[in-house]
This record gives C-alpha cells, structure tokens and sequence, in this order.
C-alpha cells in the first residue's frame, strides 16, 4: 500500500508544477501583452460607464467583466465584451 | 557591415555574460572578426569570464567621454586574435551611455569588425534599453522557470517597440530563443518547463538549449569561455549555437536525460 501510495504521488506530482507553470504563464503573458498594445484613450472611461449601466440590472463583478479592443488584420477593429453570468442572473 | 546582437534577459543571472563569452569566442575560432562589448556598466563581469581582467586599462565609458581611442580600450584576445573585448568600466555612472555616443562607437566598429556581441546588463532600465537599441538580432537568453519565461516576454515586448528598428520603421530585430541550465532529468519529472513549453509561450525560434552543467562553473573559475571545453556538454551544445547562427542546420542535443546505468538505478542513484 505505501509503495502504491508513493507511486501514485510521484505521478500526481508529475501532472501539476511543470504544467501548472505553464499555465500560469501563458495567463500572465497574454495579459502583459494585450495591455502592451495601446488602447484608445477613451478605453477605461468607457469600461466604466459600461459596468455603470451593467450593474443597474445585473450583479457583475471586476473578474467577471472584460473589454478588449482587437486590431484584425487590415482596418478592422473589433470591440469585444466578455461579461460572465453566474447561474441564477442567467435564468 | 557588422551584425549586432544583444543578449540580453530581463531577469538577471540566467547566463548572458556565460552565453556572451561563448558564443564571442565561437564566432571568432570560425575565424570571423569579433568584438564583445560588456554593456553591464559599474559590474564588470565579462573581462573575468573571458580571463582578460588584469589586462583592462581603458573601458566602454572612457571612449564614450573620449579619455581614449577605440583601440586603446579593445583588448585582443590572446586564444584568437580575431577577437576584442571593450570592458565595461567600474565607475556607477550609468548615465554616461547616451544614444549618440553609443551609436557612434557601434559605427566606428562596425566597419572593421563582423560580428559585435553586446551583454546586456539585467533588467528593463536604462542600461538595458542601451544594450538592445542598436541591435540587428537579439539573443533571448532564458531559465526554463516562471520569472525568467515572463521577464523574456517584456524585453520582446521592448524589442520591438523601443529599438532603433522599431522607431526608424525598420525590418523589425531578429529574435532567438537561447535556452539555459535546462535540466532535462527535472522535466521528465514534471519539474521544470520543457523546451517545448517555452517556444509555446515566447513563439520565437529556439537558437540553442544549454543544458544545466559542471562544465561552466569551471570554466568561469579558469577564465576560459565553456565553448573550449570540447568535451563538455554545454561546451557542445554552445557549439551547435554557432552552427545555427552561421545557417547551419543542426540538431538539438542534450534535450533528454542520460539513462542510468543498471546499477545506479538498482542501488537508489
Ligand atoms: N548552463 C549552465 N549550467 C550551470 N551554471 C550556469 C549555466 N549558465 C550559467 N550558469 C551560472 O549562472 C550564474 C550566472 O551566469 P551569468 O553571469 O552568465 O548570468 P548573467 O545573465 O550574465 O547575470 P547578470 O544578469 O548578473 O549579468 C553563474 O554563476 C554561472 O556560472
Ligand atoms: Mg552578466
């Protein structure tokens, strides 16, 4: 039993630093490198009147909302908005 | 025309000065001209790994503020004579760089010498910005750890927003992924990111992995660049460095642990 037991830790610990390393960063980058491209200045003033009208109806919190103004290739520009719902507000 | 390229991090201490000093003294026994610039201003390592300290008289900043001649400050190499080293200076005045007088020493190199290897000092500051201004590529030196990974992606970042390439509109810098002190036992184990795992996430073409080695720390004791330690494996693999840089395509080595002999793994190696 204990010989399984280290087996299979040994094994759990093979799926988590590396991997969870690479997680995290892949995260942590392609968020430095989104706010590395400049954003329009009237960006964050627009975040804010968005949520404002957002949270008249809905509770939304700062993690559950995001806004990414993404250049497409040639002169498109997209505005994306991510707003997460939790269960009961969806219904 | 001289190619320029920097080495260079963000994080400090994961082996540009190591790399530097290699990758200068390979470039050279391939018989190019070479010059390798120590940018680190009041550290000063370079000079040591390269085993020229005693001979210093003159540095970086004392051409910049004109004290002496280019050829006074150069310091030939006594292995290959096709290469120079400029020391960087040990006063604190990390100020004396400027853009201008930088550029105009780059200049004045680069019409006799084919290579100019510059070793950037760590970190985003002033220093480094120094380092990578003028450079046609950039050696991306990296640990295959967390903070090392996310400091190489903001100089990529720096690269291509605050170069002289990026303000002049010019074609962008040529960036390389250098992998070092890779361990390849510690990522079989699903300790440490793999080769793999860091191309995923820096996207840049990988130059060369260095494997975690003995052979360096003797070859910083002795003064002597690890690349003249043949038998090395990093001495090797900084080797195959120079290959690509020169072409050549060569296949990546030291990427998996050496099997353990019978015994060692029956007696708890
Ligand atoms: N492949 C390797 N295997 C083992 N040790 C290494 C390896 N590469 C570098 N080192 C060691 O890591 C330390 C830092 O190396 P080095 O001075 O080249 O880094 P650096 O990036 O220039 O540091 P700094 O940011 O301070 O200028 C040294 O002690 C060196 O011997
Ligand atoms: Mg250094």
């Amino acid at each position: 039993m204990a010989l399984l037991d280290y087996f299979s830790r040994k094994k759990e610990k093979q799926v988590s630093t590396a991997s969870k390393a690479k997680e995290r960063l892949q995260i942590i980058v392609a968020h430095e490198r989104n706010s590395r491209h400049k954003q329009p200045d009237y960006l964050p003033q627009l975040t804010e009147d968005i949520l404002k009208v957002l949270r008249k109806y809905i509770k939304v919190s700062d993690e559950s909302f995001s806004i990414n103004l993404d250049k497409k290739d040639g002169d498109l520009n997209v505005l994306e908005l991510n707003i997460e719902l939790h269960d009961e507000q969806a219904s | 025309m001289a190619r320029i390229i920097v080495v260079t991090s963000g994080k400090g201490g994961v082996g540009k000065t190591t790399s530097s000093a290699a990758i200068g003294l390979g470039l050279a026994l391939k018989g190019h001209k070479v010059v390798l610039i120590d940018f680190d201003i009041g550290l000063r390592n370079l000079d040591l790994i390269m085993g020229c300290e005693r001979r210093v008289v003159y540095d970086f900043v004392n051409v910049i503020n004109g004290e002496a001649s280019l050829n006074q400050a150069l310091i030939k190499d006594k292995r290959v004579s096709s290469l120079s080293i400029l020391p960087a200076s040990q006063t604190r005045d990390k100020d004396a760089l400027t853009k201008e007088s930088v550029g105009k020493v780059l200049d004045e190199l680069s019409q006799s010498y084919d290579y100019i290897i510059c070793d950037s000092p760590a970190g985003i500051e002033a220093g480094a910005m120094m380092a990578l201004y003028f450079a046609d590529e950039a050696i991306v030196t990296t640990n295959p750890e967390v903070s090392s990974v996310r400091d190489s992606d903001r100089i990529l970042g720096m690269l291509a927003s605050r170069s002289r390439r990026a303000e002049q509109g010019l074609e962008p810098i040529k960036e390389h992924l250098l992998l070092t002190r890779y361990s390849p036992k510690r990522v079989a184990e699903g300790e440490m990111l793999s080769v793999e795992d860091v191309e995923d996430i820096l996207s840049i073409p990988l130059l060369g992995v260095i494997p975690e080695s003995q052979a360096v720390l003797k070859a910083s004791n002795a003064g002597e660049p690890v690349i003249l330690d043949t038998e090395s494996d990093a001495g090797q693999a900084y080797q195959d460095v120079i290959e690509r840089l020169l072409g050549e395509t060569v296949d990546f080595r030291f990427l998996v642990a050496e099997k353990k002999g019978i015994f060692s793994r029956m007696f708890g190696g």
